[in-house]
């Protein structure tokens, strides 16, 4: 006997029109209709979502947590992309 | 609107199915092939159960007096079930458990599309709930019965055999009980006769692709309707009644 | 360089910033947090078995619903923290065959047998009360997919000790021998209870080093003094009597003194001689060996129809 595990797949899901896929948790299936099926079954019982996205896990790519501070601090001292950077009078209100 | 009598007998055809099988369902819990699938089911016996509530409280408000949806389903005894005899056939394995499920969702699915257009509100509005349960009961019974169908040599056989045990008691869904009969003939209750052909070609379909073939033995087994239940019904009752029959009364 | 990237780890810990599945964590870090969230993983499924036992004789069609969507809930409970453990680097499959072959363990509890209609009272208050007020510090655990996990698990178990409560009150308020019923279920449901913190703190020798890696927030004796101070007016309300003869309110600690717990029986139902232990492990192998041809099934359809999808596209492209 094969003894094959289901594979793994990445749930997302829409609470609600308007909003983006947020990932939510992991499952097992066998083929895709089934994976968005039991996501349906184990995530969505209390009305957590109006769709679903799943990817099977081994198709998803990461960024390397050793490379967290060459990819993410070079954007700290980058102020000048924020609005409050910049210094106007307070008479214009809303700019 | 409807004669009470028969509407409140009529309810309970209907009610007693879901109910019987929704409590088979519910015996999966904790037992399943596969955590996923464990859960699945369940939503389906919390569909059923749920279903079977809303139509246990709209005879018992029938009924009148003292009667709810739990006197209504807990305190008859097994000649007064109208349940048909596929429902109450015992799991066995997930190949009977789907295959039992697959038959009776599309009579399910049937039916409901019918009574989404029945002259009788109340049941109209069930109607309009279930049908999407059911919708989806028979997506996911239909997925398995081809993926197992089709799957390996083994589960072929096993599903083969599910089908050959059950086959014979899917022709009592389509004689229509004395009640089902008034009912139609009242215009609140689809022609049992209409639905036959369409179950027919939804199973031939579903089979086909499964690579499964309907049995050449075709006898049908019947009496559930009428109350003349198999064995199993018993148990399953005496599971079902047991805390309401040795304390009655009492509330829980 | 092994020491720097360990105070990394420390550092961060110590900074509550959550550790996620491809950082470098220690060894041991890793090895410790897959024991506890498989066992816990474990105590779910296990856990459906007491409770499931019942779905089909539940009084009343409000509560079978109850029963099914809770025993559910364990299930789905059971994913999410298997779930977490794969992100650890263990398969689930890995992890049932642990708990098939008897190497994993999982809550003690769960080998007591539920006799009467009170059992699943009792279970939603008590057990559940107990695994809520282990689970609500795991919320903020250092490890980022458990902690997710719990914060899942704690949002649906909040209505699974209600509907325990529920079931104990309305028992409390029936006829004299319902109220009995409850009663007789305190009393062999509280000790058990009491045992789910685990060993005295003084006898839990992992207890410092998961509080250093912040897994552990609380002490096994601090929540177990927690769960006994919240449960006493909780069985006043009630009307029945916690099986204690030493209970009774300390002024000065400010908190509920109580009896000495039987670690003996603790220790042999951990050991495998609990009355349920064969049962309940049982049911798990069976269900899995009696599924094996149905994953099985499910994996050969998928392979197939992969293929001829490819074939028909080969064909297309020919």
């Amino acid at each position: 006997m094969s003894n094959k595990e289901w594979p793994l797949w990445e749930v997302f899901i829409r609470a609600k029109q308007g909003l983006n896929h947020k990932h939510v948790g992991s499952l097992h299936a066998a083929d895709v209709k089934m994976a968005i099926e039991n996501a349906r079954d184990v995530y969505t019982r209390r009305m957590e979502g109006v769709s679903i996205w799943v990817v099977e896990s081994k198709n998803l790519h990461a960024s390397e947590p050793s490379e967290q501070e060459e990819f993410f601090d070079p954007a700290n001292d980058k102020i000048y992309r924020h609005p409050t950077f910049y210094i106007l009078p307070e008479e214009l209100n809303h700019m | 609107m409807a004669d009470k009598d028969l509407l409140y007998n009529y309810t309970l055809h209907l009610a007693d199915n879901s109910m019987i099988l929704g409590q088979r369902c519910g015996e999966w819990c904790g037992h399943g092939p596969v955590l996923e699938q464990d859960i699945a089911l369940t939503n389906i016996a919390l569909d059923l159960i749920g279903e079977a509530r809303s139509l246990y409280q709209l005879a018992a408000s029938l009924k009148g007096g003292t009667a709810t949806e739990d006197t209504v389903a807990f305190l008859r005894d097994v000649l007064a079930y109208r349940n048909v005899l596929l429902v109450e056939q015992p799991n066995t394995d997930w190949a009977y458990t789907i295959v039992r499920q697959f038959f009776y969702d599309v009579f399910h699915f049937y039916l409901h599309s019918e009574l989404m257009n029945s002259s009788e509100e109340r049941l109209k509005n069930i109607a309009t709930k279930t049908i999407k349960e059911v919708t989806y009961h028979l997506k996911w019974s239909s997925e398995w019965m081809i993926r197992l169908g089709d799957g390996t040599d083994l589960s072929r056989e096993k599903m083969q055999d599910a089908v050959n045990g059950l086959w014979e008691f899917t022709g009592e869904l389509f004689m229509s009980s004395a009640i089902e009969q008034k009912a139609f003939e009242a215009g609140f209750a689809p022609d049992l006769n209409i639905l036959k052909p369409l179950w027919q070609e939804k199973v031939e379909d579903v089979l086909a692709e499964s690579t499964l073939f309907i049995p050449e033995k075709n006898y049908q087994q019947k009496g559930g309707k009428t109350g003349v239940h198999s064995e199993h019904m018993g148990f399953i009752l005496a599971d079902m009644q047991f805390l309401q029959r040795a304390y009655p009364g009492a509330n829980w | 360089m092994e020491i720097n990237l360990e105070e990394a780890f420390q550092k961060r810990i110590d900074e509550e910033i959550k550790i996620e599945p491809r950082d470098w964590m220690p060894e041991k870090y890793r090895k410790t947090l897959l024991r506890q969230i498989s066992q816990h993983a474990h105590s779910e499924i296990v856990g459906m078995l007491p409770e499931g036992n019942w779905i089909t004789r539940a009084p009343n069609l409000r509560r079978k619903v109850a029963l099914l969507a809770k025993v559910q809930d364990e299930a789905g409970h059971g994913l999410y923290l298997y779930s977490a453990a794969e992100t650890l680097g263990m398969t689930r499959d890995e992890m049932l065959a642990e708990l098939h072959s008897g190497k994993a363990k999982y809550s003690s509890i769960f080998n007591y047998p539920t006799l009467t209609w009170a059992d699943m009272g009792a279970i939603g208050w008590l057990v559940d009360g107990a695994a809520i007020m282990n689970q609500v510090p795991l919320c903020r655990a250092s490890y980022g997919p458990y902690a997710r996990a719990m914060v899942r698990v704690c949002k649906e178990e909040s209505f699974h000790q209600r509907q325990g409560y529920e079931i104990m009150l309305t028992l409390c308020q029936g006829t004299p021998e319902q109220k009995a019923m409850a009663q007789d279920a305190l009393n062999r449901w509280w000790w058990p209870s009491m045992m789910m913190f685990g060993p005295n703190d003084d006898n839990s020798p992992n207890s410092a080093q998961s509080t250093k890696w912040k897994i552990k927030r609380f002490s096994n004796d601090e929540l177990r003094q927690k769960f006994v101070d919240v449960s006493v007016p909780q069985a006043e309300i009630l009307g029945i009597t916690i099986p204690d003869a030493d209970l009774k309110w300390n002024e000065a600690r400010g908190h509920y003194d109580f009896g000495v717990i039987n670690w003996d029986e603790f220790n042999q139902v951990v050991a495998g001689n609990g009355p349920c232990n064969k049962q309940r492990l049982k049911a798990r192998v069976d269900a899995w060996e009696n599924g094996a041809w149905v994953r099985e099934a499910a994996v050969a359809y998928a392979e197939k129809r992969e293929k001829r999808k490819q074939n028909t596209e080969n064909t297309n492209a020919a």
